[in-house]
């Protein structure tokens, strides 16, 4: 709209302009809130009796008028757009190029290590409570990041990824219970038993695109649930499976009160925190390995096929890729990842019933990453804070925090339609590493 | 090499098409169609629009199966000897003797990876969203997955994918650099120009190190300049990389500046294959592309599927 040349004599007009929509708002709302808002009727002795709210109808008015002045005076007015001040803030976290890109994640990282320390020291009365909503935080991150292969790698749609974080559960529970086996050998056979279930899911929808691909993935999703629930003489059905093993401190204690506990071998004073707090770590260790192999596999042979998988399939062909076991690796090792996590989550309830794997959590860790951007690492975990997080915190707010919740999607997809972090990083480069941004970069399958 | 070949009179061909024929449902898309492609050739295969070019392409690079027909791929000169008898047993391939391979029984990926034949397509399929060297290093995908022990040596960087990695980058850079395009190295595939486009593919299915490379329309969009430089690249290909090549082309600069031996194709038939200086004084050719008058075509051209047209036609009158 205007020049750049006399900003003072436009920020005048702009201002002036701006208080005017700013009274009318604020006066609309006044007249519209008087009755909405303003009067209240009360049961009183005798009847009805009127109440009136001068304080709310004035807020109420008050709030409009300062909103409309706020958008009046800083974004409609001008050039920018709301979304350019989310991009300033968001593209430090992706761009390899820029120094934040680098900042970012190390901070974050040292972030989740201090956490529980900090925690302690901050708030110890509430400290658990806030360990408890980072671990969930950080299962979800893990399950971002597995899902990540699938759909924002390999561009393969996947609506039923929480099979996979049931079988690894199941797989510990079953494991752990029946047999005996510890925690630190059912971890790595859940990841293989997922895995294998990735390629058992892989092989009927190799086939498939689009939304045949997505629908079919999703009643996979259903099929391992229904099987949970009605098998009952394995799985215990809706009674689910209690009494899961706590994880040994690597086998060498546990976190009880006593001679073999956690707290004797290191010959401090016992305090329950340091189970939670092994648990946060473990998780954040696990999260960690996933990302590290993801990252790794972006630069290897086979992490470049998913992402040329994604971009075009004819294409691979022609140049000798074997597509049907570059998606059943995709496939099968984003359900690796969803097993380990299944497993954590299985020995950290201590109790798992097929409640926990309904579609509404493939949905969740699909929002994660859709959110955060499709193939965004960094992104992911932004979502998950903010999703999970974001939830919790609001818990006060009762049933509106849904309201929030989707709010918040409804304004990031109109502002970030391709996820909050919407770059892509090379793989590989020859002078220098820059971003591609997401309008170029195709979405695969199921879109 | 191929200079050498050229004066002795029988030579064995390095793709040898034989008899093939496609049905799609009721349309006869090709129609017992025999051709070769020579060692060091450039062999260009031309027809008006809609005559079964592109068909014939997806039927050597393997995404059509052919409904008649064998396809011979031989690396060696020799190995057509043992074409009978790889024909009659259930193998695609004879890869121990003679390198000799039967392109219609395998799937596509095969054909590029193990025949090395390699494509490019009429509707440029770049990975747009990465960047020119990246998918210069995805069409290298299968040494390279030999070379990470299927991926987990590369996990842990061992020594031999690093060996891998940086032949594969060599390789990337010899290309970027003959395709000149270099200084794009970097940026994402979609942002090229539609020309740079163009050459990217080439240079792409050249890095999968073929033996004969199929140009499914490659100078379509360009102009006189840009193909003019593409004959040269062609060229460069053809004759001192050694690489054969096969190709699809509307463009007659293209075609008559460059190919040793053309294949004309109408209605899905081969209706000419000889040299550039004979095909473009044939009849039959130039009432092809010029589409002169059906009486006319007949008398150039006794072709049974002209001839019964013109009798229908006749019978109603």
């Amino acid at each position: 709209m205007g020049s750049v040349t006399d900003v003072n004599q436009y920020d005048d007009s702009l201002l002036i302009k701006s208080l005017k929509e700013a009274v009318i708002a604020g006066f609309i709302t006044f007249l519209m809130a008087a009755i909405l808002i303003g009067v209240k009727s009360e049961i009183a002795i005798g009847g009805i009796e009127l109440k009136y709210r001068w304080g709310a109808l004035f807020a109420a008015a008050g709030i409009a008028a300062a909103g409309r002045f706020v958008l009046s005076y800083l974004f409609w007015g001008r050039d920018t757009k709301v979304g350019d001040y989310l991009d300033k803030g968001l593209n430090g976290l992706s761009g390899a190029t820029s120094g934040m890109g680098k900042i970012i994640p190390i901070a974050l990282l040292a972030l989740a290590i201090l956490l529980p320390f900090l925690l302690m020291q901050a708030v110890p009365a509430q400290a658990r409570y806030y360990l408890d909503i980072a671990t969930v935080v950080l299962i979800y991150v893990m399950l971002g990041w597995g899902l990540n292969i699938v759909v924002g790698l390999a561009g393969l749609l996947d609506l039923g990824y929480v099979a996979f974080y049931a079988v690894g559960a199941y797989s510990y529970a079953l494991l752990a219970t029946t047999f005996g086996l510890s925690f630190w050998i059912c971890l790595p056979l859940a990841g293989i038993l997922a895995g294998f279930w990735g390629v058992i899911l892989g092989f009927p929808v190799l086939r498939l695109r689009g939304d045949y691909l997505a629908i079919v993935t999703l009643a996979f999703g259903e099929i391992i649930r229904v099987v949970l629930l009605n098998w009952y003489e394995v799985t215990g059905g809706p009674d689910g499976i209690s009494r899961i093993p706590r994880p040994s401190f690597f086998g060498l204690a546990d976190f009880k009160r006593g001679d073999s506990g956690f707290a004797a071998l290191f010959d401090i004073p016992y305090s329950p925190m340091h189970r939670i707090i092994f648990l946060y770590f473990l998780i954040l260790a696990l999260a960690l390995l996933t990302n590290w192999i993801t990252n790794r596999l972006r630069r290897l042979p086979l992490g470049r096929a998913w992402e040329a998988l994604r971009e075009d399939e004819i294409a691979c062909r022609s140049l000798g890729i074997n597509t049907t076991n570059t998606k059943l690796s995709a496939f099968a090792i984003g359900a690796m990842f969803g097993g380990i996590a299944g497993s954590f989550f299985a020995t950290r309830q201590g109790f798992i019933s097929p409640e926990s794997f309904t579609f509404i959590e493939s949905a969740i860790i699909l929002a994660i990453v859709v959110l955060g951007g499709l193939g965004s690492q960094i992104g992911v975990v932004v979502a998950a804070i903010v999703l999970i997080g974001g939830t919790e915190i609001f818990r006060n707010l009762e049933e509106y925090r849904m309201l929030v919740f989707g709010l918040g999607m409804v304004l990031v997809m109109i502002w970030k339609p391709r996820g909050l972090v919407s770059t892509r990083i090379p793989s590989v480069f020859l002078k220098e590493r820059k971003a591609v941004s997401a309008d170029l970069v195709a979405q695969g399958e199921g879109h | 090499m191929a200079t050498t070949r050229k004066t002795t009179m029988t030579r064995t061909p390095l793709l040898s098409v034989q008899h093939l024929t496609m049905r799609f449902g009721g349309l006869l898309a090709i129609d017992n169609l025999s051709f070769d492609a020579y060692k060091g050739d450039i062999t260009a295969l031309i027809g008006p629009n809609g005559a079964g070019k592109t068909t014939v392409f997806n039927c050597i690079t393997g995404f059509y199966k052919p409904t008649e027909g064998r396809i011979g791929f031989a690396h060696e000169t020799d190995a057509y000897d043992k074409i009978d008898a790889l024909t009659a047993s259930a193998n695609r391939s004879d890869i121990h003797g003679s390198a000799l391979y039967l392109l219609e029984r395998m799937p596509d990926f095969e054909i590029s990876r193990d025949a090395k034949v390699a494509r490019t397509f009429q509707n440029i399929r770049l990975f747009g969203g990465m960047t020119v060297l990246e998918n210069l290093m995805v069409a290298q995908h299968a040494p390279l997955m030999t070379a990470s022990s299927f991926t987990f040596g590369g996990l842990f960087g061992l020594k031999k994918y690093q060996d891998g990695h940086s032949h594969a980058m060599e390789l990337a850079k010899f290309w970027l650099n003959k395709v000149g395009l270099t200084e794009r190295a970097d940026d994402p595939a979609a942002d090229l120009p539609y020309g740079d486009q163009r050459r990217l593919e080439i240079a792409r299915a050249m890095c999968t190190e073929p033996k004969l490379l199929c140009l499914d329309e490659p100078a379509a969009g360009l102009n006189g300049k840009e193909s003019a430089e593409l004959n040269e690249l062609l060229l460069f290909i053809g004759k001192e990389h050694g690489t054969s090549v096969l190709l699809i082309e509307h463009d007659m600069n293209v075609v008559m500046g460059i190919s040793d031996h053309i294949a004309v194709l109408d209605y899905g038939k081969k209706i000419a294959d000889a040299s550039p200086e004979e095909i473009r004084n044939d009849p039959k050719v130039i009432a092809a592309y010029l589409g002169v008058d059906e009486d006319e075509v007949e008398e150039a051209v006794k072709t049974p599927v002209k001839k019964k047209a013109a009798k229908s036609k006749g019978a109603k009158k």
